[in-house]
């Protein structure tokens, strides 16, 4: 927040004039983290640091051959338990940009089938050379278990309801590339809140970065403690609607959560029609918010339910950025990561 | 150095660097993180002073590059490249404040190569101090420093650290964080 290029946003192969060129920051900041888990204990500081490493990936990305050699010789694993298609792909498409070897490893076709314990799994991958695990997990919590029993570096890219941290690392970077500084910016999170780790990441970095954050959802699809406070275990505070015209109105950005109907256990929803009649982020409702407000959703898409085939693929929608910006945060990361001690 | 040295030092390589090319057609010039970009500036400032002509300027941060990545303590923030142009077929002089070991240069040179094809590439140092570990050499040196492996090379300017000057602080006498440009 120090730096004098943090509002650079400029793109990098723009002509500039010699007085544009930012000056270098005076000082260097470090990363001294070894596992990335959540956002709940992540600085300010520190996700300032990823954002402005995520800046510099850009560029490399932007090449016309995409690699840089800062992780030669660097073996991460994917350790995926549970379905994904853009978080694992993109990690993978990280490592290889930045030269590391990338093993992908699904419950499915290893040795989970045999019954082997994920404690057993993460040793032996340690035994095998893997320096940094990417762990998704069904069970919230896995990932600190996986990075208690092993040498190498963790990263959670997902565990059951609790968190997804380079899904909320992307996000913030997203919206900062479309709105600026989020400093008391009214983002509205909209959608199956209680089923949603990318929620809970989102929450906490954006109130890291702070945000005003409004959460919108049936009272069925909101998590207990939310918008308390003062309660043990609580969130940051946010301010909770279940309107969402008036959740929208003034909003400088609208995040849609995806509608999580494997996480439910049923009864929570009248019916799926009327849920999409009043929550639905569409145009109709997206007129109400500030001119020119973005909407974002993590994927993948339940088009016509939580949000409108037209929105979703329309001018103010950044969800092909959040997929782009998510290989450039993971390469941040797996760069950061890579050199601390 | 003082400041009156540091700027006499830039004015004489500027000149140098266009007897060279014999004027400025296709120069860029490409200061390295931290310090080589102020000193990357005043070059272009002089350059265009003598020449009426800009250069344009780059920064180029060889982070995602160095040999030592592993072995150092923490990872140092990658600052984004800022590169004026393409560079590709461009005559290109490298700018940095202390020329140490050459490792960074040897950074710096796989990081240019990477992002383009310049016809040329020179590398201009403030104070050049000994002790290569590679066949690297500069073509302008503001000044050649003799020092000890173990002396501390302080290199500040005014854009980064308030003031221009440049300290050698032997080994014995160190104390406080390196301020080297290199390890």
């Amino acid at each position: 927040m120090t730096s004098p290029r943090t509002s650079e946003k400029a793109p990098i192969t723009t002509p500039r004039a010699v007085s544009e060129v930012p000056l270098p920051p005076s000082e260097e900041r470090t990363w001294r983290r070894r596992h990335v888990l959540d956002l709940d204990d992540f600085s300010a500081d520190e996700i300032e640091l990823v954002l402005e490493t995520t800046t510099a990936m850009k560029e490399v990305l932007s090449r016309d051959v995409p690699r840089a050699p800062a992780l030669r010789g660097t073996t991460i694993v994917t350790l995926f338990y549970e379905a994904s298609t853009r978080t694992r792909a993109s990690f993978e498409l990280a490592g290889k940009v930045l030269g590391a070897d990338v093993i992908n490893l699904t419950s499915s076709g290893s040795s989970v089938e045999k019954g082997e314990s994920l404690i057993d799994t993460v040793r032996t991958l340690q035994a095998l050379g893997a320096q940094i695990l990417v762990m998704r997990h069904a069970m919230s919590g896995a990932p600190y278990l996986a990075a208690e029993h092993t040498d190498a570096r963790v990263i959670n890219a997902g565990d059951g309801w609790h968190a997804h941290p380079t899904q909320g690392l992307l996000d913030l970077y997203t919206l900062r590339s479309r709105i600026g500084d989020l400093r008391g910016k009214r983002i509205v999170i909209v959608g199956d809140i209680a089923h949603s780790r990318v929620a809970r990441s989102d929450i906490w970095g954006l109130s890291k970065l702070g945000a005003e954050i409004v959460v919108c959802a049936p009272p069925t699809l909101l998590p207990a403690g939310l918008g308390k406070p003062h309660e043990q275990d609580a969130m940051p505070n946010v301010t909770v609607e279940t309107d969402l015209d008036k959740a929208v109105c003034g909003a400088d950005a609208v995040m849609t959560l995806r509608l999580q109907q494997e996480r439910m256990s049923g009864g929570l929803l009248p019916s799926l029609r009327e849920y999409s009649r009043l929550y639905q982020v569409n145009e109709e409702r997206m007129s109400r918010a500030n001119p020119g407000a973005p909407v974002l959703h993590p994927g993948p898409m339940n088009e016509g339910v939580e949000i409108s085939a037209a929105l979703a693929h329309g001018a103010s929608s950044m969800i092909e950025e959040q997929v782009q910006n998510g290989v450039a945060v993971r390469m941040a990361l797996l760069y950061l990561m890579r050199g601390s001690k | 150095m003082t400041a009156e040295d540091l700027r006499r030092a830039t004015v004489r390589i500027a000149h140098e660097i266009l007897e060279a090319h014999k004027g400025s057609r296709d120069l860029v010039l490409l200061g390295m993180h931290t310090r080589g970009v102020p000193l990357a500036r005043r070059l272009a400032a002089a350059i265009e002073q003598i020449e009426g002509e800009a250069v344009p300027v780059g920064a180029l941060d060889i982070g995602l590059y160095r040999d030592d990545l592993s072995t150092r303590g923490t990872s140092v923030q990658l600052a984004p490249g800022e590169l004026p142009q393409d560079i590709s077929g461009k005559r290109l002089v490298l700018v940095d404040d202390v020329l140490f070991t050459g490792r960074s240069v040897r950074a710096a040179l796989d990081a240019i190569i990477d992002i383009g094809r310049p016809q040329r590439i020179q590398l201009a140092v403030l104070i050049d101090r000994g002790h290569r570990e590679l066949p690297i050499r500069p073509d302008y040196v503001g000044k050649n420093v003799p020092t000890a492996r173990g002396d501390d090379v302080r290199v500040r300017l005014s854009e980064t650290d308030g003031r221009d000057e440049v300290a050698i602080v032997p080994q014995d006498n160190l104390n406080g964080p390196s301020r080297e440009g290199e390890e």
